[in-house]
C-alpha cells in the first residue's frame, strides 16, 4: 500500500501528488520535458494545430446545437437559422469554416517542416506515421463536414468522391450504395456523414492527437541543425543553472511562451480572415441548395484536396485510381523510402534539397491545376505534374541511397 | 534574421497558392462580361442578335432613341397611364403567365430608355424576343393597341418619371421588380408577395395552395420555376449579378428570364435587399471585427514580453 499523509489538506499539492502523481506529471510533461533550444517558429505549428482543433471543437459544438441533419432542413438550418436567428451564429459558422481551411494550411506547413528537417528519421518514424494518420482523419473530417450544409457542392462532391469506391473497372456499385445507404446521396447519406463528422471521426482524432504527442516524448523534438543532442547532459547543465550553455529548454514555461506568442500572431491573421475575408473558405456554389437534377458547371474539392484530385484526374479511371492510391501511400512510408541515415536540414543535403523544392512546387502546381478546368494546356500540365509526383518516390530512394554511401565513406 | 526569412518563404508560398487557386482559377472558370452601368441602348442586344434579326434590333433601338428625345407632356401622360392601371393594379392576379408588377416606383427604379423600349415592344426591350417567335405572344403584348404613338409613349414615361418616382425602400424595389417570379423565403416572400400571418392552420394551408397555383402558372410560362433568391448574394459574384440583371442573355444565352431594366439606383436597392437577407451579419461583422483583432494584437504584444522574459539568459 502506498503511503498517504493523514494531515494533507484535501486538494492541496501534496494530497494530489499522493493520489495522481501531480509532481511526476508536471515533471514529465512540463518542467523536465526537454526541447532543443535551436529551433524556429515552425516548431510552434504543433501547438497552433492543437489550438485550431480546439477552436473547431468549440465552434462545432455551438453549430451542432442548431444544425438539422435532414435533406429538407439542413440547408436552411445552416443558412437561415444559424446565420440569422441564432445570436452570433454567423460568427461560429465563419470561425468553423475558416478554421477548417486554415487547419490544412498549418498541417501542410507542419508536414513540409518535418520533411525539410528530416524529422521523421532516427527514432521519429512513429511521429511521422501517427501524424499521417491524423492527416487522413482530418481529411475525412473535412469531407464529412462539407456534406452538412447540403448545398450543390456538398451533393456533387459527395457523389464524385463516393463514386471512387466503385474502384473503376471493378464496378463495385454495391459498395458505393452501401456507403451511401441509397442509390444517390440522400437522407441516409447525410445522416451517416453527420454522425461521422460530429462523433466517430472527432473521437479518432482526439485519440490520434494523444498518440502523436506520445510518440514525441521519447525521441524528443528535432532541431534546426538535425543535431543528435545528448539530452541527459543538456538536462544536467540546465539544472545546474547553466542555461546559456545547455542545448535544451523546458517545454513549460520557456518553449510554451514562444508558442503562445506565435499563436497570438496566428490569431490576428485568423480573425482577420473570419471577419473580412471568409469567402475563400466557403465556395459560392455551395450557397445554391443541393439539386440532384442540376450538375454544376465545375465540380472541384476544397483547396487542400486539389493536389490529390489532380493526380486522379488526368488519367483514365483505372490508372488514375492507382496513381491516386500510390500517391497517398507514398507519403505515409516516407521514413522508409528515405534510406539515408543523415538527419539534417535540406539545405545541408544538396540532392535532397533539390528534391524537396521540386516536391513543394509540384504539389502547388497540382493544387492549382486541380481547380482549373481540365482543358487544353491545363490538362497537359496536369498530366506532366502528376507523373512527376509519382517519379519523386523512386527519385528519393535513389538520392538517399547515394547519400547513404557518401555518409559511410566519410 | 533567420526567422523572418523563413516566415517570408512560408508567406510567399501561401499567398501564391491563394492567388492561383482563388482569383486566378475563378477568372478562368467564369467568363467575364462587361457591364454597361445600367444604361440601355441595345448595344449588346444588336451584337448578340442573329444575322436576320440584327437589322430589326438596330431599327428598334434607334426608334427608342428617337422617342427619348421627344419632350413628354406629363399631364397628357397621366391620361395614357390610365391604360396601364388596367393591368398594373396591384390586384395580384396572374395575367398570361405572371402577375403584372406594381408601378409605384417605376420612374426611379427603372431606366428611362428601358421604359420607352418596353412600352414600344416588351419582348424586344426585355431581350427575350426569341421566346415569342412562334405562337405565344408576350403577356404585355396588348400594350401596342393601347399606347401606340411615339408621343403617347413619351408622355406616359414623362408622367412616370415625375409622379411614380418616389424613393423606394430596398424591399419595395425587390417586390416591384423581382418577386413576381423569384420568391425570397428567408423573408417570407412568395410569388404572391408578403406571406400574411394566419390564426388558423386551414387559412395558412389555403394560402399555400394559392402560392402553389401561382408557381404552377409561372413555371408554365417560364419553363421552370425561377429560383428563390434568399442566398443568391453569396452564391454569385458581384460581376455576375450586375451583368446578369442588366442583360440575362449575356451570362445565360437563351434564358427565359427577361431583362427587367433596373436603373443604377434600382439595382443598388435590389442589391441592398439581397444583401440584407442573404448576408445579414455584415453590419455586425464590421462592428465586432476591429475589437477582436485589437484584442489579439494586445495579446501578441503581452505574449512577446512574456516570451522575452522567459528566454532571458538562454543565449
Amino acid at each position: 500500500m502506498a503511503k498517504f499523509d493523514e494531515n494533507a489538506k484535501p486538494f492541496s499539492e501534496k494530497w494530489l501528488d499522493e493520489r495522481i502523481g501531480l509532481n511526476t506529471l508536471k515533471r514529465v510533461l512540463q518542467t523536465e520535458y526537454w526541447i532543443p533550444k535551436n529551433i524556429n517558429f515552425l516548431w510552434a505549428m504543433g501547438m497552433i494545430l492543437a489550438a485550431t482543433f480546439g477552436i473547431l471543437l468549440v465552434s462545432g459544438i455551438f453549430l451542432l446545437m442548431h444544425y438539422k441533419p435532414d435533406v429538407d432542413m439542413a440547408f436552411d438550418s445552416v443558412n437561415y437559422t444559424i446565420m440569422t436567428e441564432v445570436g452570433y451564429g454567423w460568427l461560429w459558422r465563419h470561425i468553423h469554416g475558416v478554421a477548417a481551411s486554415l487547419v490544412f494550411l498549418i498541417i501542410y506547413i507542419h508536414m513540409f517542416t518535418g520533411i525539410y528537417y528530416g524529422s521523421y528519421k532516427r527514432g521519429r518514424e512513429l511521429i511521422w506515421l501517427s501524424g499521417m494518420a491524423l492527416f487522413v482523419a482530418f481529411s475525412a473530417e473535412a469531407f464529412s463536414g462539407y456534406m452538412l450544409p447540403w448545398g450543390q457542392m456538398s451533393y456533387w462532391a459527395g457523389m464524385v468522391i463516393t463514386n471512387l469506391f466503385s474502384m473503376g473497372s471493378l464496378e463495385l456499385n454495391g459498395l458505393v450504395e452501401w456507403i451511401r445507404g441509397d442509390y444517390v446521396p440522400g437522407d441516409a447519406y447525410l445522416m451517416r456523414f453527420f454522425m461521422l463528422h460530429v462523433l466517430l471521426i472527432p473521437l479518432v482524432i482526439i485519440g490520434l492527437i494523444v498518440l502523436h504527442f506520445g510518440t514525441l516524448r521519447l525521441p524528443h523534438v528535432n532541431n534546426q541543425e538535425g543535431e543528435d543532442i545528448d539530452f541527459e547532459e543538456a538536462e544536467k547543465l540546465y539544472k545546474e543553472g547553466k542555461i546559456k550553455e545547455s542545448k535544451v529548454i523546458p517545454f513549460s514555461p520557456v518553449f510554451l511562451s514562444k508558442d503562445v506568442f506565435v499563436m497570438g500572431i496566428y490569431f490576428i491573421l485568423f480573425f482577420y480572415l473570419v471577419f473580412y475575408h471568409f469567402n475563400f473558405a466557403m465556395d459560392p456554389v455551395n450557397f445554391d441548395p443541393a439539386d440532384g437534377l442540376k450538375t454544376p458547371a465545375h465540380i472541384y474539392p476544397e483547396w487542400y484536396f486539389l493536389w490529390s484530385y489532380e493526380i486522379l484526374r488526368p488519367f483514365n479511371k483505372d490508372i488514375g485510381l492507382i496513381a491516386f492510391g500510390i500517391a497517398q501511400a507514398a507519403l505515409f512510408f516516407l521514413p522508409f523510402i528515405d534510406r539515408s541515415p543523415v538527419v539534417a536540414p535540406a539545405h545541408k543535403r544538396p540532392l535532397f534539397k533539390i528534391w524537396f523544392w521540386v516536391l513543394v512546387i509540384d504539389m502547388i502546381a497540382l493544387t492549382v491545376l486541380g481547380k482549373l478546368p481540365p482543358e487544353g494546356i491545363f490538362n497537359t500540365l496536369g498530366t506532366v505534374f502528376a507523373i512527376l509526383f509519382l517519379l519523386l518516390g523512386p527519385a528519393l530512394v535513389w538520392i538517399t541511397t547515394i547519400e547513404k554511401k557518401q555518409a559511410k565513406g566519410v | 534574421m533567420r526567422e523572418l526569412k523563413i516566415l517570408a518563404v512560408v508567406v510567399f508560398f501561401s499567398l501564391l497558392v491563394y492567388v492561383l487557386v482563388e482569383p486566378f482559377a475563378h477568372s478562368q472558370m467564369h467568363k467575364h462580361v462587361e457591364g454597361h452601368n445600367f444604361v440601355y441602348t441595345g448595344e449588346a442586344d444588336i451584337v448578340q442578335a442573329s444575322k436576320e434579326k440584327k437589322e430589326t434590333k438596330k431599327k428598334f433601338w434607334s426608334d427608342v432613341k428617337k422617342i427619348a428625345s421627344i419632350k413628354g407632356d406629363v399631364k397628357a401622360g397621366e391620361a395614357v397611364f390610365a391604360n396601364c392601371v388596367a393591368c398594373h393594379n396591384g390586384a395580384n392576379v396572374n395575367m398570361g403567365g405572371v402577375i403584372p408588377p406594381k408601378l409605384d416606383h417605376a420612374g426611379s427604379i427603372y431606366d428611362k430608355n428601358y421604359l420607352i423600349a418596353l412600352i414600344k415592344d416588351p419582348a424586344m426591350a426585355s431581350n427575350v424576343d426569341h421566346k415569342y417567335e412562334d405562337t405565344s405572344t408576350h403577356p404585355m403584348g396588348s400594350v401596342k393597341f393601347t399606347v401606340n404613338s411615339d408621343k403617347d409613349i413619351a408622355d406616359v414615361v414623362a408622367y412616370m418619371l415625375v409622379h411614380k418616382a418616389g424613393e423606394a425602400t430596398p424591399k419595395e424595389a425587390y417586390e416591384e421588380a423581382c418577386v413576381r417570379c423569384h420568391a425570397m423565403r428567408y423573408d417570407k416572400l412568395t410569388q404572391l408577395g408578403e406571406t400574411p400571418g394566419f390564426k388558423y392552420e386551414k387559412d395558412a394551408l389555403a394560402h399555400k395552395i394559392k402560392v402553389l397555383e401561382e408557381q404552377e402558372k409561372v413555371k408554365t410560362y417560364m419553363g421552370k420555376l425561377p429560383p428563390d433568391l434568399s442566398m443568391i448574394i453569396r452564391a454569385r459574384s458581384e460581376n455576375f449579378l450586375e451583368t446578369f440583371i442588366e442583360n440575362p442573355q449575356s451570362q445565360l444565352p437563351g434564358t427565359s428570364m427577361p431583362r427587367v431594366g433596373l436603373s443604377k439606383e434600382g439595382y443598388e436597392k435590389v442589391k441592398a435587399y439581397l444583401t440584407a437577407i442573404g448576408d445579414p451579419s455584415k453590419p455586425e461583422r464590421e462592428r465586432l471585427g476591429p475589437w477582436v483583432i485589437g484584442f489579439f494584437i494586445i495579446f501578441s504584444i503581452l505574449a512577446y514580453l512574456w516570451k522575452k522574459e522567459k528566454w532571458r539568459g538562454h543565449y
